[in-house]
């Protein structure tokens, strides 16, 4: 007997967002999410013990898909100038730290970071379509696209209409997708999902499906102003998705974790997770992130124990 | 490297390759275990050389020797089964609950504190992965103390009448797969209830169950309370043959489970079995896949296989077999076999040489009865009893590999079309220890229970085990429950 | 002459009619067939006066008879535990209505008073009522849910094990069968009853009573004959899950409890048996089997 086993149909996805129907019955027809066995998996993962060779790999990778980002009210020119002069060189003393990935600002400051990470490959990303909420019309979410496009923002963060997921209105979601993925232009679109509010795994599952349908390069679990952000169920939930997304259609789509994750410990259990859940072409920042402020300097500081061999403090980390 | 049928071995001890991601030797430290020269048998409250033979026991992921252990001889099952029945006579029986109880807490507590030590100690002896014998074995069978202690002064309220007695003498003998949990499922429920215990470890796992017994020293329980002794089938013999004897309690093979019986029949001793099984792993195609494959790989994975209750078949739904088997394979390139000591092991070595053998004949069965062999990628150490996960595809209910207990890492393959069906192949066999369904509709996850003929039925869910959870089997699984407050009745006098 | 004895109640003048005798067939399956082998074999009173010749069965009979236990388990054990008690009820109806006849049969079988036989009668048909009242009632004395350390829900419940072969006492022909045969039915289980070789005939005459009872056929299946002959086939057949060996004298249970172990039959040798006693729980407990669920609790 041969071991070759049938593949799904391809062509089954085109029609799924055809309409409110089409796009319901795929959605619904997913295998469903076992909470308890969700977590059980993840948390059999953290058990992993990742030492010497593996943890400065790791560390290091950890860094370079770093999204340093600030999103406050309260940001200004010369703070998103100094989060970028740590983006482009977390260490000051130790130019073989690597750079990371990007940083991430609100619409009306990238301008800024472009300037001030010209030349030196980390990307500058945008949140927009009314971040955090999301309640907007859909025109002056593209509006905010738009914007955050041409004053050169090469990746744009955008959210999702959770009110309409969780009303069941799957197909406003979609096209509002669709819409901010034509508005992006060359820019990759990362899907917010806000999965504290989405709650279940089911959920998280069948809007990660939706949002990589419905074209977007990466899916990210959350904005970092509620909570629960991500999670270690939710992360193995949306690993799973862009593996039999990528299974399915041959497309490799990303996954970005942000909110809550402050310690090197928590993101090495991730790439774990990522090299056992989706496997090796996602460890990689083209298609996996991290979304974080403080995780930075906590990775610095742990690069350095492995360093000296000695328990580093605050002192030795710049704060940006 | 391409997934085959196993690889021949080679020098270097490596996992499943993740080229980018290599993680790198965690192991635990083997100095934790305080691994002695020699270990003594426990009789009467005192340590001394069985005057048996002198055996070797072996680390089966090495093949050295780890330490020596005299084992007992039939004068010593004597004095030890003299020594419960006097301390059964004496203080044990009369002794009030509450102070029973006190004494199983101190054990409990004792176990938790030396707690690393006896995972390390497992993990040496048995082969089993650090990671299994550290967050499984270990903390159970301190769960199993801590539970059982709680009974002890309120058997009038646990459902055998207001005054259940116990029996007397209890010989207890256990396996290698699990040998600390084992000797916790028997003893804690033997002492709560006021009987006093003769127990012989499995002859290739004697280390942790002759630790026990320094803990059970240091807890300053009666000696005779509890003798521990050490040595193979003729020490067995001679307990289940001894007259002082009342209740017999065994954990093993259902071949030597018959024996017993027969033997129990003519000397009249009561007797509980916890046997064999060939459980049905049932996925619907509904089933949450991811985690029904992981209940799956847990299922027969999990302790290499060695288990009575392993979901050695898979019983998937024919629509959705080709998804779930891809899956099973993609995950199963994820398992890494290798030390038992390194933390990131999933699968450790196989318990004995013997065993092996049965494993590889009963595989090589199966490819003779034409099911289809896969194994992933997999460097198996040059030294040391190995055997890499393995699924047989395209096998049938009226094939060896799929009504045989094969007690090894092998999973078997089927297909099923209706529930009805599903259920009759999974009923069909001698055995009803366990089974595992998998289908996100609630209604038929009870409609399944109901009709599966087994002991104990996980439900979206494999391999859980908890002290309050009665697990035993049907049919030729054995008879008798262990946990729970159905764990009490067979060290009861009056109850079956 | 044994004929006015077996009509016990009749009001006719002894003498004067020519009683219509009764013949003591199998009960299996629900009817009544002679044993296939065609024989028979005389049962007497205590005095050795013959009562009646019942049937002799045969190990092909107990073949037929644990076929038939067998069909009949997936019915009765997948009836509602209310519809086994609302059965086994009418069957105490049953037995009551044969008052008198039990009596006459029970005092010709073993001998001693009237008033003995008909306490003897009472306590059987009580009897059997309190065991039909636990059909729905023991899983909740013996299973519930544990409380497992982790997020499952978890219960045990009993569930009957399956065909029970019993073999009934020897001396207390009434009370003494209901003892052990109500126990096993009202949790669900199928019985093959091997009937006390010298005092068969009040065990016969119950199962007229179940025939017109609403017990579907093979649910209990009773052989006469010699239990010597009879009961190692019992304890040998591979479709039989428990042994009941109350009624063979514990000189002789050896080999037939290790027969029993060839398929890991549960085996009930208890020391003896207190007809007197409430019987308390442990017959329910002896066929059954506790199956354990577990299920994630989650969202």
């Amino acid at each position: 007997m041969s071991l070759t086993l049938s593949q799904p149909a391809t062509a089954g996805l085109a029609d799924a967002g055809r309409d409110d129907a089409s796009l319901r019955r795929f959605l619904h027809g997913l295998p469903g999410v076992d909470q308890v066995g969700a977590e059980a998996r993840a948390a059999a993962l953290a058990t992993r013990s990742i030492k010497t060779t593996a943890k400065a790999w790791a560390i290091d990778t950890a860094i370079r898909m770093v999204d340093l980002t600030t999103l406050e009210g309260s940001d200004s020119p010369g703070k998103v100038r100094s989060l970028c002069a740590k983006a482009v060189r977390p260490d000051p003393s130790d130019p073989g730290v690597p750079a990371v990935a990007a940083v991430c600002v609100y619409p009306d400051l990238v301008g800024v970071a472009v300037e001030a990470v010209r030349g030196t490959g980390v990307q500058v990303a945008s949140v927009a379509t009314a971040f955090p909420s999301g309640r907007a019309a859909l025109a002056t979410k593209l509006v905010d696209v738009a914007e955050a496009v041409a004053a050169g923002a090469t990746e744009i963060d955008m959210v999702i209409d959770r009110g309409a997921f969780l009303s069941g209105r799957y197909l406003k979601v979609y096209e509002e997708i669709v819409a901010v993925k034509q508005a992006c232009g060359s820019a990759h679109l990362k899907v917010i999902l806000e999965t504290g509010e989405l709650v279940t795994l089911d959920a998280v599952r069948r809007a990660s499906w939706l949002s990589l349908l419905a074209g977007g390069d990466f899916i990210k679990t959350s904005t970092g102003k509620i909570s629960p952000a991500a999670t270690p169920p939710v992360a193995l939930v949306m690993l799973q998705a862009v593996r039999d997304f990528a299974a399915r259609t041959g497309e490799v789509r990303g996954v970005k974790l942000a909110g809550g994750i402050r310690t090197s410990k928590e993101a090495i259990r991730y790439l774990v997770m990522v090299n056992e859940v989706a496997g090796e072409r996602w460890l990689d920042p083209a298609t996996f992130r991290f979304g974080a402020s403080s995780l930075l300097n906590d990775l610095l500081q742990q690069r350095h124990k492995l360093a000296t061999g000695a328990y580093d403090g605050p002192d030795y980390v710049s704060i940006d | 490297m391409t997934d085959q049928p196993p690889a021949t071995p080679s020098a270097a001890a490596a996992p499943t390759d993740s080229s980018l991601f290599d993680y790198a030797p965690a192991p635990e430290s083997r100095a934790i275990a305080r691994l002695k020269p020699s270990y003594q048998i426990y009789v009467d409250g005192a340590f001394r050389d069985g005057r048996g033979e002198a055996v070797k026991t072996i680390n089966p992921a090495t093949e050295e020797p780890l330490a020596e252990v005299a084992e007992a001889n039939a004068a010593d099952v004597t004095d030890a089964v003299a020594a419960a029945r006097r301390a059964y006579q004496g203080s044990w029986s009369t002794l009030p609950g509450a102070e029973r109880a006190k004494y199983l807490f101190r054990i409990a507590r004792a176990i938790q504190e030396r707690a690393r030590e006896l995972a390390v100690l497992e993990s040496l002896d048995n082969g089993k992965p650090i990671k299994e014998s550290r967050d499984v074995d270990v903390p159970t069978a301190a769960a199993h103390f801590f539970y059982y202690a709680g009974w002890a002064d309120k058997l009038g309220y646990a459902g055998f009448g207001p005054n259940p007695r116990p029996i007397g003498v209890a010989g207890q003998i256990i396996p290698w797969n699990f040998p600390l949990l084992m000797a916790a499922w028997k003893i804690a429920p033997a002492l709560a209830t006021g009987n006093t215990v003769v127990l012989k470890p499995a002859e290739t796992t004697p280390l942790t169950a002759l630790t026990l017994a320094e803990i059970i020293a240091e807890c300053d329980l009666p000696p005779g309370v509890v003798n521990i002794l050490a040595g193979g089938p003729s020490v067995g013999q001679a307990l289940v043959e001894a007259p002082g004897v009342d209740k017999l309690a065994f954990t093993g093979s259902t071949a030597v489970g018959k024996d017993l019986q027969r033997s129990a029949a003519a000397s009249g001793k009561r007797l509980s079995l916890e046997l064999g099984g060939k459980a049905a792993n049932i996925v619907f195609d509904d089933a949450a896949i991811d985690q029904a494959v992981e209940g799956i790989v847990n299922g027969i994975f999990f302790n290499q296989g060695h288990v009575c209750c392993a979901g050695s078949r898979l019983l998937v739904q024919e629509s959705v077999h080709d998804e779930v088997v891809a899956a099973l394979q993609d995950r199963l390139r994820t398992l890494r076999l290798g030390d038992p000591l390194d933390k990131n092991t999933d699968i450790g070595a196989i318990n004995s040489a013997a065993q092996l053998a049965r494993v590889r004949e009963l595989a090589d069965v199966g490819e003779a009865e034409g099911a289809t062999r896969w194994s992933p990628a997999c460097t198996l150490p040059d030294r040391g009893f190995w055997f890499p996960p393995t699924m047989f595809l395209g096998a049938h209910q009226a094939s060896r590999i799929a009504q045989e207990e094969i007690f090894g890492p092998v999973l078997t393959v089927l297909t099923f079309r209706t529930p009805q069906e599903a259920v009759d192949k999974a009923n069909n066999t001698p055995y009803g220890l366990s089974a595992g369904i998998w289908t996100e509709k609630g209604s038929r996850i009870l409609w399944m229970a109901n009709r599966l003929r087994a002991g104990v039925v996980w439900a979206n869910t494999f391999n859980r085990f908890d002290p309050a959870s009665p697990f035993g089997g049907y049919k030729e699984s054995g008879f008798g429950r262990e946990g729970g407050r159905h764990g009490l009745a067979a060290y009861l006098e009056g109850e079956l | 002459m044994a004929s006015s004895k077996g009509k016990a109640g009749s009001g006719a003048a002894p003498a004067s009619r020519l009683a219509v005798r009764k013949t003591y067939k199998l009960y299996i399956g629900g009817a009544f067939p002679r044993s296939e082998s065609g024989r028979s074999y005389p049962v007497t009173d205590r005095d050795g006066t013959l009562l009646a010749h019942a049937a002799q069965g045969s190990r092909k009979d107990l073949r037929d008879a644990v076929t038939a236990a067998r069909k009949a388990f997936a019915g009765w054990s997948g009836a509602t535990a209310y519809n086994r008690g609302q059965v086994l009820y009418r069957i105490a109806e049953m037995m009551e209505g044969r008052h008198e006849q039990f009596v006459a049969e029970v005092r010709a079988a073993e001998g001693g008073s009237a008033d003995a036989a008909a306490a003897q009668v009472d306590a059987a048909i009580d009897r059997w009522v309190w065991y039909a009242g636990w059909s729905d009632k023991y899983a909740q004395v013996a299973g519930g849910s544990n409380p497992v350390a982790g997020p499952y829900f978890n219960f045990s419940l009993p569930e009957p094990s399956g065909v029970v072969g019993i073999v009934a006492p020897q001396d207390s022909s009434l009370l003494g069968f209901v003892s052990v045969v109500a126990p096993a039915l009202t949790t669900g289980n199928t019985a093959v009853v091997l009937a006390s070789s010298e005092r068969p005939l009040p065990a016969v005459s119950l199962t007229e009573a179940l025939a017109t009872s609403d017990l579907p056929g093979g649910v209990l299946n009773l052989l006469t004959g010699s239990v010597t002959e009879l009961a190692p086939w019992l304890a040998s057949h591979r479709d039989v899950n428990c042994l009941d060996l109350t009624g063979v004298d514990p000189a002789d249970r050896v080999p037939l409890a290790q027969a029993a172990a060839d398929t890991v039959k549960r085996v009930l040798a208890p020391a003896a048996l207190d007809l007197a006693a409430e019987p308390g729980m442990s017959r329910l407990a002896a066929f059954v089997e506790t199956k354990t669920v577990w299920h994630p609790l989650g969202v």
